[in-house]
């Protein structure tokens, strides 16, 4: 190893899922007593990367070079790698809530006594020791269910380090927390790191990177972009890292405004401190007819979740929203699309379609449920209704009625919209309408996100896709680290902005 | 030729279509073994004979079976408390009836009053899985134990016969008519059923939910409420089963109403061709999946099988009929078959998926 302090070499790594490639001669370098962040947009190859290395999945060409190995390792399993050396927490903690703190810490390898047993005694006070020596206070002889997801993280952690302490992977392991037990995740990681560990913190939450870690790695479509010392990457330059766009030569993409700042238009929707707690923070807006709303920001900053909020997919616990001025309280989601919202979801295979159900069935079944049941859609109507949205928004399918999973993903997204088109919304959400589909789809849909707004609907549009949104929305919302932290209209709306904004804090 | 090939591919291409043949196979092996077995013979101004036999003691199976399709559909389990269930109906038809040489209450409440037993346990099973969220095989084990209690509590651990002629009407034939009651009963329970599913949105609702609850939530389907009308249904179809039982026999014995039926039930969901994971399926498929499994105990017993050993042959048949249709077992058959015409090398006829 050329230098003594790199404790993981990865080098080259190429993987393939299916054809597509996830990731691309990657190299990877953790040096000990470092947190080391691994950023990167959705589909950059963050997790197969750490999946690679903990053996999760296989590669196809590349170098693992651990410190203490002289030659290149290869775990094939999760135990392997624990085994080397490398264990993983995750956000979900994988530990046994019914069993006690200290046999969580030592399970698979309890302290055995004489007769063969568990010796009880020794195991609880070894247990002791492991915590005492991390600085957490816990009574190791109660169940791990007795205490916060916080502390069942801290006893994961306390697992992976006493079983074997050279390289620490956490994923994600602040989503579940709040501030204050995100703090005392932060104290252990640096108390870690000050042993001699190396962490690698895989998380979206640009804050925190910049608060507790030593080096960055920056993924993108499942190749490398670099690897920055954290005080030589100001917050901008990482969101445009992370975006893929050089943020010096940015090529100004101007949207054609809509009038939006007409007085006299209608408001749609006026959210007050309306909030889901863990979720989104409160927030404000006001929404007007004809509008074309971006939500701008980087996963897990909210976009996603502040949508769900107005739609009520996700329950509000606190604010109140009006929509056309009349207050409205969403208990459960037909209160919505009855009030004149439709809501198109992130994942289209989870939320979306019905798979099995025909093309047809599932174009109507929104509006059959604002009907009620027994005011049936003759089956006239409901072909009539069909064809009319397979012509319109040329869905490619053989049959009206074969089930709608034989269709490619653009298409199937495609009904997902006539679906909803066909309940006639004054309001329609469309959270990541053009993901995982082909690009004539993706233009597609982006003229007819626009035609909708000319003909008096207002939509909003979630995208991880900047450009889409500039060419699409008439006014953007910030969000940031669950909160809305800024609204942008018309001049303002370009990319450099948008970035700015994005990332905030001491970077720009 | 082609069009011949295309006919045939519709035909094998249903849905129904493996069940209706297990069916008939089922038949044809009884026809060879028992050749009376399709006789019918008048007794006593009545219809006889093993094809009666199965529509007789079939029917309650057949309603059982109803019920249990949606169930399955809707929350992708099954309910194995029906059998239990019917128990309680029964034997809180019986008790309410008395055992004197009148009824004690009028006959229809004591059948509504059995319903609505049957309902009530429904609303529980559906209550644990739809709000709960407990899995359905937990969620109604509890009635499949607790239920006979309830029975054994209603019947006072007695077997109590009913004395009017009049209770076996429904189990067995009404004066002057040659066909079976039960026959009636369960074409009324299948018939209503399909009629309302058709009808209204509701079977293309449960489908939804059962095939993807999320989804269905977020487009304003309220996927709990729908589970537990499902499950209430199938205690109502499992309270009939049980009246149906009980009228047969003219008592009720609270150890042996509907004793075992829910595996029956299952199977028989299974047989015409559902997914016991939910989501699509199909109510004639369950019907003729039912008919399958009583015209098996039927013929077994025509066949002079002891009844203790029954079980054995007629699981073999149903892991059998089951495996037919499994997918896996069709793609491997594909995938032996399509290596055999390549090896012969393909005429350039179409690949078939």
């Amino acid at each position: 190893m050329s230098n003594a302090n790199e404790i993981l070499k990865m080098r080259h790594i190429t993987k393939n899922f299916l054809g597509v490639r996830a990731l691309h001669n990657v190299d990877f370098t953790l040096r000990s007593g470092e947190i080391h962040a691994l950023m990167g947009e959705n589909g950059a190859g963050k997790s197969t990367l750490i999946k690679v290395l903990t053996g999760a999945e296989e590669f196809e060409t590349g170098t693992i070079m651990l410190e203490g190995h002289s030659h290149p390792i290869i775990n094939r399993s999760p135990q392997e790698a624990q085994h080397n050396g490398i264990s993983t927490v995750y956000q979900e903690v994988n530990l046994c809530p019914n069993l006690s703190v200290a046999e969580n810490v030592f399970i698979g390898r309890e302290p055995k006594s004489k007769v063969g047993g568990i010796d009880w005694k020794t195991m609880n006070k070894k247990a002791l020791e492991v915590f005492q020596t991390l600085d957490i206070k816990i009574d190791v002889t109660l169940t791990l269910d007795h205490y916060s997801v916080a502390i069942q993280q801290m006893v994961a952690i306390a697992r992976a380090v006493d079983i074997s302490a050279k390289v620490l992977i956490l994923d994600e392991p602040t989503s579940s927390l709040d501030d204050s037990e995100t703090k005392k995740l932060f104290d252990l990681m640096k108390k870690l790191k000050a042993q001699g560990l190396g962490i690698i913190f895989v998380t979206h939450y640009l804050d925190q990177v910049y608060e507790v870690c030593d080096r960055i790695t920056v993924l993108r479509n499942g190749e490398l972009v670099g690897e920055y010392e954290v005080e030589n990457l100001p917050r901008l330059q990482l969101v445009a890292k992370m975006m893929g766009k050089e943020f010096d030569d940015l090529a100004e993409v101007k949207h054609a405004s809509v009038d939006s700042s007409d007085e006299n238009l209608e408001t749609i929707i006026e959210a007050t401190g309306l909030g889901c707690s863990g979720k989104v923070k409160p927030f404000d807006l006001t929404i007007k007819k004809g509008d074309v709303i971006g939500l701008a920001g980087l996963l897990g900053s909210g976009r996603s979740e502040l949508a769900r909020t107005i739609y009520g997919a996700d329950k509000p616990d606190s604010g109140e929203l009006k929509m056309k001025g009349k207050r409205i309280k969403v208990h459960k989601t037909l209160d919505a699309m009855k009030a004149g919202m439709a809501f198109l979801p992130e994942n289209r295979k989870e939320e979306g379609i019905i798979s099995d159900l025909t093309v047809r069935e599932n174009i109507i079944l929104a509006l059959q449920a604002t009907k009620g049941a027994l005011r049936r859609l003759s089956r006239k109507e409901q072909e009539e209704f069909t064809d009319r949205y397979i012509d319109l928004l040329k869905i490619k399918t053989p049959d009206r009625d074969i089930p709608v999973k034989q269709l490619s993903g653009g298409n199937q997204q495609k009904v997902i919209l006539a679906r909803w088109l066909l309940t006639d919304p004054d309001l329609l959400i469309l959270d990541e309408p053009t993901r995982g589909i082909d690009v004539g789809t993706k233009t597609e849909i982006q003229k007819l996100v626009i035609n909708l707004a000319n003909e008096g609907k207002t939509v909003v549009f979630i995208s991880s896709e900047i450009e889409e949104m500039l060419r699409t929305c008439s006014r953007m919302i910030v969000m940031r680290d669950t909160m809305k932290v800024g609204e942008l209209a018309d001049d303002e709306i370009t990319q450099v902005n948008i970035m700015k904004a994005i990332a905030g804090g001491a970077g720009s | 030729m082609k069009q011949n090939e295309s006919f045939i591919k519709r035909i094998t291409g249903r849905a129904l279509f493996l069940p209706a043949i297990c069916l008939f196979l089922v038949l044809i092996a009884n026809l060879v073994q028992t050749p009376d077995f399709f006789n019918i013979e008048i007794i006593n101004g009545a219809f006889y004979g093993f094809i009666i036999d199965i529509i007789n003691w079939g029917s309650g199976l057949i309603i059982m079976a109803v019920g249990m399709t949606l169930v399955v559909s809707s929350s992708g389990g099954a309910d194995i408390s029906v059998g239990s269930v019917s128990a309680v109906a029964g034997a809180i038809c019986v008790a309410a009836l008395g055992t004197e040489e009148a009824y004690q209450v009028p006959y229809v409440y004591s059948l509504l009053l059995a319903l609505l037993a049957g309902m009530l346990c429904g609303a529980f099973n559906g209550f644990l899985v739809a709000y709960l969220k407990i899995v359905p095989m937990v969620a109604t084990l509890i009635l499949l134990t607790a239920g006979r209690g309830i029975a054994q509590l209603a019947t006072g651990s007695f077997i109590l016969y009913v004395k009017p002629d009049s209770f076996k009407y429904l189990g067995t034939f009404l004066p002057g008519v040659w066909i079976p009651t039960t026959l009636f009963v369960a074409l009324f329970v299948v018939l209503i059923t399909w009629l309302v599913l058709k009808r209204t949105s509701l079977g293309m609702y449960i489908q939804s939910v059962g095939i993807n609850p999320q989804a269905s939530r977020l487009m304003g389907l309220n996927s709990k409420r729908i589970i537990f009308g499902c499950y209430i249904f199938c205690g109502l179809c499992a309270a009939i089963a049980g009246l149906v039982s009980v009228s047969r026999t003219g008592s009720a014995d609270a150890n042996n109403i509907g004793r075992y039926k829910e595996l029956d039930a299952i199977a028989a969901v299974a047989i015409g061709g559902n997914m016991l994971s939910g989501g699509k399926f199909s109510l004639i498929g369950s019907v003729i999946g039912a008919i399958t499994i009583q015209a098996l105990t039927t013929s077994l017993s025509a066949f002079h099988v002891a009844p203790d050993q029954q079980p054995l042959y007629k699981a073999v048949v149903v892991i059998i009929i089951v495996a037919i249709q499994s997918p896996e077992l069709k793609r491997w058959l594909r995938g032996l078959k399509n290596k055999l015409s390549s090896a012969k090398t393909t005429e350039g006829g179409e690949v078939e998926l």
